[in-house]
């Protein structure tokens, strides 16, 4: 084998600089811990300008709605995702200030431990180490469980496709293995959504409401809601009248399958020696009464 | 050079066989008796209909032939097919558990076809499920897949039906064989009977629970008169008096269809086993009574009752499971097989009302938009009975089902010769 000079000059300068180039590792280290990465929605800096729509409407090359992104009609009724639109943006009334609307941004909230994936018997929706909840379509055969366990009602499925799929936000997982934030956080003008891990969200949204006391409910939606999840909401208003769901409870929904899961190694050892030793004394009871009946 | 003589006569003999099989199965499957039949006209349309409707179904997606939507992913298709039959199918886990664990004689002539009605309810019913996954060719991804999903109830209840089918069809398999006169094939899997049934009283128990344990992951969507952590335990328990019913209701059509091949032993017991399967069903109905009681009072959704889904609720249990109990009882107490029949299809109705209460009518019972089914879901649900009913008419035209096979009676003397045997050496 031989290396002429400017191989080994190409070699040297390539293992320099990638040894030089610490950024990289060093978010390939923060990437494999089990810190998860969430997003923090706060809804008071909002302005509804559907960036966000328009953003995941590219990223995930998703098709053109009808009306442009540029338009507020879509206000006048309140959406849900769908197939076609991971994210939406609702408008409500704000009680407290009538001249600035609230907006919501719906879309998967990422449980940290979500009731989708642990329904999935395919294992087709994961919980990520880095915290998104994604989706192998590969493995998904269409049972819709998904969609009957989530609380938030988030997986949405192709009705009118033969060969149709669960679609919802993945939060953007490529960009985020790429070191990079998902499509909305990029795309949003006033901040309005953040993007880090969610310890240091949560830090980020109890700070806020400190700060401003009067401003905020003191609640981030999503901190303990159904066990907790990656995406967080901060409000001035109430949240239940934002949408969201605040009887969901804080039990994480694994759990309420779990105690039955426990008990089925239970009844397969349980169930059979019962059966065998009812089958024993039923057959001794047979043969006791043949006695009795030829005596 | 003899050997080799030997050897294509052998082969030809194999040959010769496979042959005649060949036409022994062609000739069975020629239908028996008159094809103008009513039933027949009837059943026929509805088939080659909703086969062309299920055809639609696969070229245009499922939103094109139901009406399901993103709040209401489970329709009848699941709610009907799925909970409904897996239900009443359970009337052969509890048969074969009446004569084959506790041997009860008595129910012995009508093992046999309560576990073919199992048997075909399974095979349907998980073919019916095939139409209503949205990508059915990945249904192999649980059992063989790299991708188990362990913390999935629906993964066990997977798994469960595949096992459990297997368990009932080696259960029935003595009748195929009998069909077949393979009578060394017969003792084989006549001798796997008891493992069979122990196996499939334990599967049983576990999916039939199951099926209620998959709406624990819904306690938000669920109106609480019928979200309980009891789901799976009453799903269990009625699936023991719905599969009851269901054994007096077919027995009540079988007798009248197929009078002239039932057996003389059934024929004789017939109304006491119907009378004894009523007792059974008054027991599971209390049971069930009993837990819905306790359910009420742990909950203390009281103040709902008085809500337009609260006097859903009663008529439910007021009118499906208390009045079957004291109608059952009367029944019993005159000895009246008709009134046992009437109360039967009463209870299993409201075992139907059940299964669709929780799985649609209480599900999300605060949406805006609701949830019916379409025609073609009906249609094809209908498809899927005829097609049952068809395949179960075939069978017993052919196996000795209601009869017990002569060899195998021949059997059941050997016992009483030795009790013979033993009382001659004793005296």
């Amino acid at each position: 084998m031989s290396v002429n000079r400017r191989d080994f000059l190409k070699l040297a300068g390539v293992t320099g600089c990638s040894l030089l180039a610490g950024a990289p590792r060093r978010s390939e280290a923060a990437m494999a811990s089990t810190e998860f990465y969430g997003m923090l929605v706060d809804t008071t800096k909002c302005i509804g300008c559907r960036s966000c729509e328009e953003a995941c409407n590219e990223q995930n090359g998703l098709p053109k709605p009808e009306v442009p992104f540029s338009s507020d009609s879509v206000f006048e009724q309140k959406r849900d995702t769908s197939p076609g639109a991971f994210t939406v943006l609702n408008r409500y009334p704000n009680a407290k200030n009538p001249g600035s609307p609230v907006f919501v941004r719906r879309q998967c909230l990422h449980c940290c431990q979500p009731a989708c994936a642990s329904a999935c018997l395919t294992k087709a929706m994961e919980k990520t180490l880095e915290g998104p909840v994604i989706y192998h379509k590969d493995r998904c055969m269409g049972c819709r469980y998904c969609m009957i366990a989530c609380p938030h009602n988030i997986p949405k499925f192709e009705y009118e496709s033969a060969f149709p799929y669960i679609r919802k936000c993945i939060f953007c997982y490529d960009r985020l293995k790429a070191g990079g934030r998902p499509a909305c956080v990029d795309a949003c003008p006033e901040n309005a959504s953040l993007f880090g891990t969610r310890r240091d969200l949560l830090e980020i949204a109890r700070t806020r409401i400190y700060e401003n006391p009067d401003k905020y409910v003191h609640h981030i939606y999503g901190e303990h809601e159904v066990g907790g999840s990656g995406t967080m909401y901060l409000s001035a208003v109430p949240f239940e009248k934002l949408g969201l769901r605040t009887d969901l409870g804080t039990t994480p929904y694994p759990e309420h399958t779990s105690g039955f899961l426990y008990g089925v190694p239970l009844v397969f050892v349980l169930w059979p020696s019962l059966l065998i030793g009812l089958n024993y004394l039923a057959e001794n009871g047979n043969k006791g009464k043949n006695h009795e009946e030829e005596e | 050079m003899k050997r080799k003589n030997n050897d294509t006569g052998r082969a030809r003999n194999a040959l010769h066989a496979v042959r005649e099989f060949a036409r022994f199965l062609a000739s069975e499957m020629k239908p028996k008796g008159k094809i103008g039949t009513p039933f027949n006209v009837i059943t026929g349309t509805i088939i080659v209909v909703g086969i062309a409707l299920i055809a639609i179904r696969f070229y245009l997606g499922l939103g094109a032939v139901t009406n399901l939507s993103q709040d209401y992913p489970w329709g009848i298709l699941k709610g009907f097919n799925l909970f409904v039959g897996v239900a009443f199918a359970g009337g052969a886990y509890v048969l074969t558990f009446v004569v084959y664990i506790m041997k009860l004689k008595k129910y012995e002539p009508i093992v046999r076809v309560t576990v073919l009605n199992g048997f075909l309810a399974y095979v349907f019913y998980a073919g019916a499920l095939l139409l209503e996954l949205g990508r059915p060719w990945n249904v192999v991804n649980p059992i063989i897949g790299n991708s188990f999903g362990f913390s999935s109830v629906l993964f066990l209840i997977a798994w469960h039906f595949l096992l459990y089918i297997i368990c009932e069809f080696i259960e029935f398999s003595p009748a195929v064989a009998e069909w077949l006169n393979w009578e060394k094939a017969r003792r084989v899997v006549e001798k796997m009977t008891m493992v069979t049934v122990i196996f499939g009283i334990t599967l049983s128990t576990l999916h039939q629970s199951g099926l209620g344990a998959l709406f624990l992951l819904a306690p938000a969507k669920i109106h609480p008169l019928w979200y309980s952590n009891y789901i799976p335990v009453l799903f269990f328990v009625s699936s023991i008096f719905a599969g009851l019913s269901m054994v007096i209701i077919e027995s009540t059509f079988t007798h009248k269809v197929f009078h002239d091949k039932i057996g003389n032993t059934l024929r004789a017991s017939h109304d006491d086993i119907l009378l004894g399967l009523a007792k059974g069903c008054i027991g599971a109905l209390f049971a069930y009574l009993f837990l819905k009681v306790i359910e009420m009072v742990h909950g203390g959704h009281w103040d709902l009752l008085a809500t337009p889904m609260g006097y859903w609720y009663l008529v439910e249990v007021v009118g499906f499971v208390v009045l079957p109990i004291f109608l059952f009882g009367a029944a019993i107490r005159r000895r009246s097989v008709r009134l046992v029949q009437f109360t039967s299809f009463f209870t299993a109705l409201g075992v139907i009302l059940n299964r669709l209460n929780v799985s649609v009518i209480a599900f999300k019972w605060y949406a805006p938009v609701r949830y019916y089914p379409s025609w073609i879901e009906i249609w094809v649900t209908l498809a899927v009975i005829s097609m049952e009913l068809w395949v179960f008419r075939w069978v017993i035209n052919r196996m000795p089902v209601f009869t017990e096979h002569p060899k195998a009676a021949k059997e059941e003397i050997i016992p009483v010769a030795e009790v013979v045997r033993w009382k001659a050496s004793a005296s």
